[in-house]
């Protein structure tokens, strides 16, 4: 199936979903592929461990590259729920937007959103790093543990609400502000570290347009006052 | 549990194509909601030909029909028996209460027919005979069903006002007292789904004078749950969310139309979804179209 | 002189004895004219006192402790003039269960059907868990990973291990994903059913938090919903998602805590689970809110009825296994489990204490943390004598794990060879052969949430009501 490049090429529309997986998933993978006809499929490249590289022409729909690891995969249309969930190490780029909980409880690697997130992006992630070029819907890094989430446009209610340790950054407005997520001071180590963040996406928004978010670490231990807070 | 499909044109030059799209659509939401299916179709001259009352019911025979209403006619769609009539839509209605007891009547309007049916969604639209169906507007619905059952009744759309439609996904949680509250204004149920609490919340108000993105909004305010809902009148198309909005909802639009549906697959099949805007809808913010 | 005695017998509105002999009444209150309340009992009068001291529900570990209609109220009718029981060892009975069968490539074949049921690493000590592992494979059995991940030692000495995936996702990883055995989607447990998990502070030790992600010694917050799917249609897809990872080799597990327990296994079926596992209010926590844990859920007895009706109307009793779980004792319980339909059994309370959870040998030491053997239910603190439900390295010290797994693995035989007995004298080749007309109740709560017969009679009050 490989052409004279050298990339395997799955036409969606002339297989299965098991087919692609199957084969990406085999002992030693072809190292370049390229899927064709999506079409709002779910589960593509889902639980890739090598380090293949992976362009999807079209939109997927659930959980495209769950669990990735080492790969990189580019999905050039949008992605439905859960793109990169539970991601542990490598690439994933969406051209277009991607829909609720983008990135969820994922523990590492990287996830570019070019377009918009929807809600939930970076629910309860556990050390990834994300970066949105447009903006982030209400609930985004819900329940955040760990890891880089950066908002090159706006963010949606409830930012950040109940955060424990992932660091945010917000070059747009923010309409409101989660449980226990605070405005912070944008240090020079946050200045590096976004500028690592945005120039690994590939994205030119300068850091010094941005503001920084993260946990009060009040709710840390369970107090009685902070009983309106739950 | 279930899938949700709808779409509303507005390309004239589209109209002949409506039950082909929304047989594509259907066919993408199967596996959301494999056991039963409805669709409620605006505009089809043969199902609700233009002039006449239109009813639609489930639990009789077309010869049932036929016999006991001989001034209508009667069209035979499944478990789904649509009958349409001269007389305004109130006397059919009278009508058909006298002569077929045993109906339900499930949808009803001029210009409107609703078909529901059980089985496999892609076997029943061809049943339905949907796929030659035209028009200017349609939903559909496909049902994961829990009731020991599986019937035509407990599918969506619920049509209980004229030429409306609700069709749900998601589960209300305070539906019961809701329904105690509309019974004791006189509205009557036919099941205990929740569903029904939604569509008779939203006729209520709606027969009362309010226009649908208040009634809409007042449903946000007074249900609780995870709910994304479409909506259609004989003049408009609407989608709302729940303010947490977990159950997922898309929306594409084109100059040609506006479409949603539970997944992007179900959109894919339109013609120019290429260039299509597609947005999720954000939560408790109520999204009309009008014709 | 008798005058004076007169009154004050008088004054002391009839009372045999003086104020002084009150005071060493000990606990003989009744013949002294003390009552107390049904209503603000001594435990509900201290709770409220809790409450008013501190401004903080109270957490606690186990389950429901309140007495509930069980399978103590259920008896088997054995072998009579027109059914005749097997003889012991060569007439055979056998207890195999096979789990996951419709859909995965590697179904789990387990030579009993009692099981270990999640309990995490963190809520327990690894030597806790290590325990259970050699236990469970030493019995041909399963055990099951909790909230915390999946620890090196369950895996190595877990010979069936079933990996949960939870809503909080921590230590979720495609590596263990695809070592484990089967993998469980938890939407909740009998304890708590919409309640997520709870790890307070002192129990987030180094390890812990590591594996979890979380800063040393927080408490621990707990999201209650999954982050990525709500509701059995979006559930479909995480599951096709799941076993997409897995390449369809391992059977998934939906868990739900038991509420409305018919649709939940319907809509689990639909849902594409290969195994329903059921967890009834009496099914124990690490740590919850104590209303929590009374006050939610129901009884496991009659949760079991409604979900072998719901298996069976949809045509896939057997076919989909049923696992029930929920304070699951003796073999009679697994017996009776099996005989309402169940394919098998899960513990997690029994196994703790098969362990060595409230030994009376501890009295002294469960004492100074102010509780007492029988009593202790203080998981959440992480001091447990027994050396289980904490992080601190002396204490847990004190659980050999091989020792720990020899007795589980005893308690395993004993159950099973109990079930057996029970299960022989109904005549049953096989444990599964066991059925809902070989018991009758005593009680017309438990006739009614089991739905078998009133001893003697043949009356199953609400049978002829409402399907539900």
């Amino acid at each position: 199936m490989a052409a004279l490049t050298g990339v395997e090429v799955a036409d969606l529309a002339a297989s299965t979903i098991r087919d692609l997986n199957q084969a990406l998933h085999a002992p030693q993978p072809a190292a370049a592929w390229r899927v064709l006809n999506p079409r709002g499929a779910h589960s593509v490249a889902c639980g890739l461990k090598d380090e293949v590289t992976v362009d999807i022409e079209g939109h997927v729909g659930y959980y495209c590259a769950g669990m990735n690891q080492h790969a990189t995969v580019t999905v050039h249309g949008n992605a439905g729920v859960g793109v990169a969930e539970n991601m542990m190490s490598g690439t994933v780029r969406v051209r277009g937007d991607a829909s609720q909980s983008a990135g969820a409880t994922a523990h590492g690697g990287l996830l570019v959103i070019e377009g918009n997130a929807a809600a939930r992006c970076g629910i309860s992630m556990k050390g990834v790093d994300i970066v949105v070029g447009g903006n982030v819907g209400h609930m985004s890094a819900f329940m955040g543990q760990a890891g880089r989430l950066v908002v090159c446009g706006d963010a949606g209610d409830a930012l950040g609400d109940s955060l424990y340790e992932a660091r945010i950054y917000v070059k747009g407005t923010v309409k409101s502000l989660g449980a226990d997520c605070v405005e912070k001071e944008m240090r020079d180590e946050h200045l590096v570290e976004l500028a690592e963040l945005l120039k690994a996406a590939e994205f030119d928004d300068d850091p010094g347009d941005f503001r920084r978010y993260g946990s009060a670490r009040r709710l840390y231990h369970f107090k009685v006052d902070n009983s309106t807070a739950y | 549990m279930c899938g949700i499909v709808g779409l509303h044109l507005r390309e004239p030059s589209l109209e002949p194509r409506l039950g082909e799209l929304l047989t594509a659509m259907l066919g993408q939401v199967v596996e959301r909601g494999p056991d039963s299916a409805g669709v409620a179709v605006y505009g089809d001259p043969r199902l609700s030909p233009p002039g006449r009352a239109v009813v639609s019911l489930l639990g009789v025979t077309p010869q049932e029909a036929s016999t006991a209403l001989p001034d209508a006619a009667v069209v035979a769609a499944d478990a789904t028996t649509v009958v349409h009539a001269e007389s305004p839509v109130p006397e059919l209605l009278a009508t058909i209460a006298t002569a077929l007891p045993q109906a339900t009547v499930i949808g009803s309007g001029e210009g409107f027919a609703v078909l529901k049916g059980t089985g496999n969604p892609v076997q029943l639209a061809e049943s339905f005979g949907l796929a030659g169906v035209t028009g200017y507007q349609g939903v559909g619905h496909t049902r994961m069903a829990t009731e020991s059952a599986v019937t035509p009744e407990g599918a969506h759309p619920f049509s209980v006002g004229p030429g409306q439609c609700l069709v749900h996904n998601g589960s209300f949680a305070n539906h019961a007292t809701i329904r105690r509250e509309l019974r004791a204004q006189g509205v009557q149920f036919d099941s205990e789904n929740d569903s029904e609490v939604g569509a008779r919340f939203v006729a209520h108000h709606l027969a009362r004078g309010t226009d649908l993105e208040k009634a809409l909004r007042l449903l946000c305010e007074r249900f609780d749950g995870f709910y994304t809902l479409l909506v259609s009148t004989t003049d408009s198309f609407a989608v709302v969310r729940d303010a947490i909005a977990c159950k997922p909802a898309l929306v594409a639009e084109t100059d040609a139309w506006v479409a949603m549906a539970s997944e992007y697959r179900a959109l894919d099949v339109l013609p120019g979804i290429e260039h299509a805007r597609i947005f999720e809808p954000e939560p408790e913010e109520v999204y009309v179209w009008q014709r | 002189m008798d005058s004076d005695q007169d009154s004050d017998q008088g004054r002391d509105h009839g009372r045999d004895q003086g104020k002084d002999t009150v005071r060493d009444m000990g606990m003989d209150f009744a013949s002294h004219g003390l009552r107390e309340s049904a209503t603000f009992d001594r435990a509900t009068i201290h709770a409220i006192q809790r409450a008013a001291a501190t401004g903080v529900y109270d957490i606690r570990g186990w389950g429901a402790k309140r007495p509930l209609p069980h399978f103590d109220d259920l008896l088997f009718l054995g072998a009579s003039m027109s059914r005749y029981p097997l003889e012991g060892y060569r007439e055979r009975c056998d207890t195999d269960v096979v789990l996951g069968a419709r859909n995965a490539k590697y179904p789990l074949h387990l030579d009993i059907p009692v099981t270990i049921a999640g309990m995490s690493f963190g809520a327990l000590s690894a030597n806790a868990k290590e325990a259970l592992g050699r236990g469970a494979s030493a019995a041909g059995t399963s055990t099951t990973t909790g909230d915390g991940g999946m620890t090196p030692e369950e895996r190595g000495q877990s010979k069936h291990l079933v990996y949960q995936y939870l809503p909080s996702r921590y230590g979720m990883n495609p590596d263990d994903l695809r070592k484990a055995d089967a993998i469980e989607v938890v939407l909740g447990q009998g304890a708590k059913p919409g309640g997520g998990g709870m790890l307070l502070g002192q129990k987030i030790t180094d390890r812990v938090a590591g594996m979890r992600t979380l800063p040393v010694g927080v408490d621990q917050r707990s999201a209650c919903r999954h982050p990525d799917w709500t509701g059995p249609d979006d559930l479909t897809i995480k599951i096709g998602e799941l076993r997409e990872i897995t390449d369809w080799e391992k059977p998934i597990y939906v868990k739900v805590g038991a509420t409305r327990t018919y649709y939940d296994v319907k809509l689990a079926v639909h849902a594409g689970a290969d195994v329903v596992v059921v967890d009834g209010m009496q099914g124990g926590t690490a740590a919850t809110q104590d209303v929590f844990i009374e006050h939610v859920g129901i009884p496991t007895l009659a949760a079991i009825p409604q979900a072998v009706q719901a298996l069976r109307e949809l045509g896939v009793h057997r076919e989909v296994q049923l696992i029930v779980s929920g304070g699951v004792r003796t073999g009679a319980d697994v017996a009776k489990a099996i005989a309402l339909g169940a394919d098998a059994v899960a513990i997690g309370t029994a196994a703790l204490i098969a362990l060595g959870d409230n030994h009376p040998r501890r009295d002294a030491e469960y004492r100074e943390l102010g509780s007492a053997a029988g009593y202790f239910d203080d998981f959440q603190d992480g001091r447990d004598p027994a050396g289980i439900s904490t992080q601190d390295e002396e204490l847990a010290a004190r659980l050999d794990p091989v020792e720990g797994g020899r007795r589980l693995a005893n308690y395993l035989r004993v159950l099973t060879m109990e079930a057996q007995t029970l299960a022989r004298a109904c005549g049953k080749a096989h444990l599964h052969h066991l059925e809902p007309e070989d018991l009758v109740a005593l009680t017309i709560e438990s006739a009614a949430m089991a739905r078998v017969p009133l001893a003697g009679t043949d009356w199953i009050p609400g049978a002829s009501g409402a399907a539900l």
